[in-house]
């Protein structure tokens, strides 16, 4: 007995079938890029490991050593392998050309969405995309032509340093930090901002108290984003550093960053030797690096939405 | 839409594979030195005119990347500007070696520095640390900044094994990556000096004389300029390619040594009066 | 100090931050076209490059970055979004969850070189594609899958729930109501994520050194038969887009017009970058009307 209408209740729906489906690629999706993350992060693990399991390299020496010179063995037959002058070096351009971009972003976004209202966006976005495909080269040549000068005419040396590389990254971060800001500020919902106005309190007010807090996740996002930029940019930094290993003792002598060694010394070595293991390392500090700041910046977030 | 989008996608797919299938013309790779770079990019040029169904691929990476990659048999030619054997982690008796051209390198130092003659002996001591102030070599009161090149860099080896001949060790000082670099950095920067190949010298920098012997074509040639090196084409010793073979004669055919390695600002190698081994012994050819 | 004081005073230096980075951004977009476009004329547009002589232009690798571009987004726009749909609508809020978030922003912070490398190991070595196109586009995927996901997630996370809520209560599945209703009410922040994504793109260098490579095989524009080694639509072909010939000839390049042809395609580059951003623009535009209705 065919019962149609018995049939097409038992039957999955169109939708069902369809919900299933999406639900399905969208998995997929995900366990593609999982297993592509995965997947560098065994290559880049593996391969920096070596450095300490096959050359024999001991772990706390490589972090606290300070000379760099992977070819050539100290005085104790050990390869001179100490990469404290480059954590350091990152550490430094980081933080600082985050801790210059961030009121900036947080300015400018309130100004695009606060503020200045649709003519402000219109005219700042457009902007700040088109300086996201600004290629890092030409940041970098900038860098080496204007910001290098200008830090030798003020500060002396040769203008190489630290503090250039900084300016060099907080104009290549603010872009990405500014963007990320305003969106998170946007997605703050309207009756947040009416409730506020309704209270009586004024714009800065408004700001400061809820828009501000209410986004605090979004933004600390963007400046780990910021800073996760900063901290992989190779091509710009290393043209306005200097890369000179030694560990950073003011601003504007030469340094050096992680990502400025391994791009320098890829091509230079070969694959299997202590000398290009030993940059694999150093890509696997990156890596750990980044976790931390990972790990921190959330647990600054998740402290920020619970007092919210 | 979505089908428009699915649609697409397929094709390209399809596409990508037929390509992947049946490629028509001959891709040989060249990898390596980014100094061999340009002159093996129009020797190329220049063969991929004789055979137009070839394509020569010329890319850089560095000389580390092309040795391994040429050992390893993912490319068929690794361009280098060391002899394989200076290479740590290279077999090198898998390899031929193809000498194809002569550099010559010269130290650079700053257009406004006073200085116009350095021996070898005070590149040594600038190279070294041992001098840093400008005025003990004849020029005015500036510190000396030394711009190196990368830990590597075949240019850096050269020189340094021609400069310090004692076994000194160099400067922690500032490094870069290409000639590119080191140049614009020289030009601009005062009191600075490094060393480039003569291929990319231009006007923007000042090539001192070396124990009174200026860089040119002829003083290479003669070994009276000792800094030089040749550049190398390592191909593997069981290489069974007809067509690789062909274009390494045709790098050092006359017409191509004349009217290409030369005009570049390299030295062609049937000009040499003098050959230099491995372990930097010269001596002079009849 | 009373509220409107403060008011006041945060107004004003708002005002004067906002100006500031207008100035730096105006000032450095003012510094690459006033000293490129002098040089930049339609015969250096679509001339070849050369090697050591002077005159060359660079028609080969303005059309190489866009075909890469196009390529690299076909496949990370899909998957991205897949993805991100994945993350934003069923991925259960579980620590596992949160891993793998942590993980994909981990990835993004990934030094391009390094990415490179590892699509010149997998990609060009161990598949044996070779220094391609298809290659550069797999790597850049790699490197952009993460922001990309990223900025869809946040897209999709910052629709109103009541959006949601009115699609369930239509009776639409969950699929439906994110296809049919929280995508298109969020174009127009996936397309900004998207142009930023593509502005990447063009401009990385690092990343294409070992994978797309840094030389092109003479191009004959009027083979478009992609089977051709030397027809531009050949995605196994080795190709230099303008980032990495910028990157080139200043690292190692001998031509004597070295800095004419670097500043000229810098702002090529970024003309380039500003066309493609008022095309997605407004195409975005019309999208998001059509499916929205929003006017």
């Amino acid at each position: 007995m065919n019962d149609p209408i018995r049939e097409s209740m038992l039957k999955k729906s169109k939708a069902a079938k369809r919900e299933t489906f999406g639900k399905t690629i969208s998995f997929l999706a995900i366990a593609v890029i999982v297993a592509v993350v995965a997947a560098i992060f065994y290559f880049v693990a593996s391969k920096g490991i070596s450095t300490f399991t096959q050359n024999g390299v001991n772990f706390w020496d490589f972090l606290t050593g300070s000379t760099w010179n992977p070819g050539s063995k100290g005085a104790d037959g050990k390869p001179l392998v100490g990469a404290l002058p480059m954590i350091l070096g990152s550490f430094f351009v980081t933080i600082l050309a985050a801790i210059i971009a961030t009121p900036f972003a947080i300015a400018a976004a309130i100004f695009m969405t606060e503020v200045a209202g649709k003519k402000g966006t219109k005219i700042l976005q457009p902007v700040i995309e088109l300086l996201v495909g600004i290629p890092s080269v030409v940041y970098g040549f900038i860098g080496l032509s204007v910001v290098v000068p200008f830090v030798r005419s003020i500060f002396g040396g040769t203008g190489f340093g630290i503090l250039a590389g900084t300016f060099v990254l907080f104009v290549m971060i603010l872009p990405t930090v500014t963007s990320m800001t305003v969106d998170s500020l946007r997605s703050v919902p309207r009756h947040y901002r009416e409730a506020s106005y309704a209270l009586a309190a004024t714009r800065w007010q408004t700001i400061y108290k809820v828009i501000l807090r209410s986004a605090m996740p979004g933004i600390l996002t963007a400046i780990v984003f910021g800073m996760a930029r900063a901290f992989g940019e190779a091509l710009a930094v290393q043209m306005v550093i200097g890369n000179a290993f030694t560990v950073p003792n003011s601003l504007t002598t030469p340094a050096s960053t992680l990502t400025s060694v391994l791009t320098m010394g890829m091509g230079n070595s070969v694959m299997g030797t202590l000398s290009n293991n030993a940059l694999w390392s150093l890509a696997l500090i990156l890596l750990m690096m980044s976790l931390i700041f990972n790990l921190v910046i959330r647990w600054i977030g998740n402290k920020g939405g619970n007092t919210k | 839409m979505k089908k428009k989008i699915l649609g697409l996608l397929t094709l390209m797919a399809t596409m990508l594979i037929a390509t992947g299938c049946q490629i028509k013309g001959e891709v040989m790779n060249v990898v390596g030195s980014s100094a061999l770079q340009p002159l093996v990019e129009s020797a190329g040029e220049s063969f991929s005119k004789i055979h137009p169904d070839l394509y020569v691929n010329v890319q850089g990476g560095g000389t580390g990347t092309g040795l391994a990659q040429v050992q390893g048999g993912a490319v068929d030619i690794g361009n280098s500007d060391l002899y394989a054997e200076e290479k740590s982690g290279i077999d090198a008796s898998q390899l031929t070696d193809n000498r194809v051209a002569v550099v010559g390198i010269t130290p650079i130092i700053n257009p406004d520095l006073k200085v116009s003659n350095l021996t070898l002996q005070q590149l040594s001591d600038i190279f070294s640390g041992k001098i840093t102030n400008w005025k003990d070599v004849g020029g005015q009161d500036l510190p000396i900044t030394v711009i190196n090149r990368a830990q590597g860099s075949g240019t850096r080896v050269v020189f340094e094994s021609a400069v310090f001949k004692n076994g000194e060790k160099a400067i922690k000082a500032q490094e870069q990556d290409s000639s590119g670099m080191v140049r614009q950095i020289v030009a601009t920067t005062p009191g600075t000096i490094s060393y480039s190949s003569y291929s990319y010298i231009n006007d923007s920098v000042k090539t001192p004389a070396v124990d009174g012997v200026v860089l040119s074509h002829d003083t290479v040639v003669d070994n009276s300029w000792k800094i030089w090196a040749y550049e190398h084409m390592y191909i593997r010793k069981d290489m069974q390619k007809e067509r690789v073979h062909e274009f390494l004669n045709f790098i050092l055919s006359d017409d191509v040594q004349d009217n290409i390695v030369n005009k570049m600002g390299y030295i062609a190698i049937k000009d040499m009066k003098v050959e230099k081994t491995l372990d930097g012994q010269v001596k002079s050819i009849e | 100090m009373s509220p409107k004081r403060v008011d006041k005073i945060a107004t004003g230096v708002i005002y004067a931050m906002a100006v500031i980075i207008v100035m730096i951004l105006v000032a450095l977009l003012a510094y690459i076209l006033i000293n490129g476009l002098p040089h930049v004329s339609w015969s250096f547009i679509v001339s070849p490059s050369r090697v050591f002589e002077a005159g060359g232009g660079i028609a080969a690798q303005l059309f190489n970055s866009f075909y890469l571009l196009v390529l690299s987004m076909i496949i990370s726009i899909p998957l991205s979004i897949l993805a991100g749909i994945f993350l934003s609508e069923y991925a259960p809020k579980n620590k596992l969850t949160d891993f793998v978030r942590t993980a994909i922003e981990i990835l993004s912070s990934l030094p391009s070189v390094v990415v490179g490398l590892f699509g010149f190991l997998v990609f060009v070595i161990q598949f044996k594609i070779g220094f391609s196109i298809i290659s550069g586009a797999l790597s850049l995927t790699l490197f952009n899958l993460p922001l990309l996901t990223r900025n869809v997630e946040e897209s999709l996370q910052s629709i109103h729930f009541t959006q949601r809520e009115a699609g369930y209560a239509l009776g639409l599945s969950r699929w439906e109501t994110v296809t049919r209703v929280i995508i298109p009410e969020a174009l127009p922040s996936l397309i900004t994520g998207i142009i930023l994504g593509a502005g990447r793109v063009f401009g990385e260098a690092a990343a294409l050194i070992y994978t797309a490579g840094q030389s092109s095989p003479a191009l004959n524009f009027s083979n478009w038969n992609p089977l051709y080694i030397n027809s531009p639509l050949n995605p196994f072909r080795p190709a230099e887009t303008l980032a990495v010939h910028i990157w080139k000839i200043n690292g190692e390049g001998i031509i004597p017009d070295l800095n004419a042809v670097s500043t000229a395609s810098s702002a090529i580059l970024i003309l380039a970058v500003l066309i493609f951003n008022l095309i997605a623009r407004s195409w975005g535009r019309r999208l998001y009307k059509r499916l929205t209705g929003a006017n």
